[in-house]
């Protein structure tokens, strides 16, 4: 029974790479949100055999503002707070 | 050397038996399908949400000719989308991650 288990130095391996494949897998699951979501946005007409130059530029530019939404709430939410501390 | 010789102290050839070493092996590529065949199964199944939306707008009796047109080229687009997408995402990542001391 006992050569089932593994040793702690496997163990110690396995959980490092647990960690990273879970952090890839959340990265993963943002692109999906961030695709489902920018593609409504930015692909308004019937799909081509290419993108438009403006639909490519769209699609970047709603990740990176999508983020700087959060990040802008974030700073928001944090002064009103220390507003009300203060 | 001295990178064999940390990797040996851990696992020198008596310590640990072959057969960990392949049920390890075996454990992470176990982990690396799953997510992988979650991640193509995700992604498909937001492309047919969106591109049956976008093509097929009054569903008839079977799916028209430029229709499945519609489809083939939407799908495209759509896997294009995401690696685009995932580019930009990742880009950004490690900008953030490269200005995060500094501040």
């Amino acid at each position: 029974m006992d050569n089932l288990k593994f040793d702690e130095a496997t163990q110690k391996e396995l959980a490092t790479f647990l960690e990273k494949e879970q952090a890839q897998a959340r990265l993963n699951s943002a692109v999906h949100n961030f695709t489902a979501m920018c593609w409504d946005k930015c692909i308004t007409g019937t799909p081509s055999t290419r993108f438009s130059r403006g639909e490519e530029s769209c699609l970047a530019n709603c990740v990176e503002r999508f983020l700087d939404t959060s990040l802008f709430m974030v700073k928001k939410i944090e002064e009103q707070r220390a507003q009300q501390l203060s | 050397m001295s990178d064999f010789l940390k990797l040996s102290g851990a696992s020198s050839s008596g310590n640990v038996p072959a057969d960990m070493t392949m049920r390890k092996e075996a454990v992470m590529n176990s982990v690396r399908n799953e997510l992988a065949l979650a991640n193509v199964q995700e992604l498909m199944n937001k492309a047919s949400d969106k591109c049956f939306v976008k093509c097929v707008t009054k569903p008839g009796t079977s799916l028209s000719s430029s229709e499945e047109t519609c489809l083939s080229r939407c799908i495209d687009r759509y896997f294009e989308a995401f690696t685009l997408i995932s580019r930009t995402y990742k880009t950004r990542l490690s900008k953030e991650r490269d200005e995060q001391p500094s501040q």
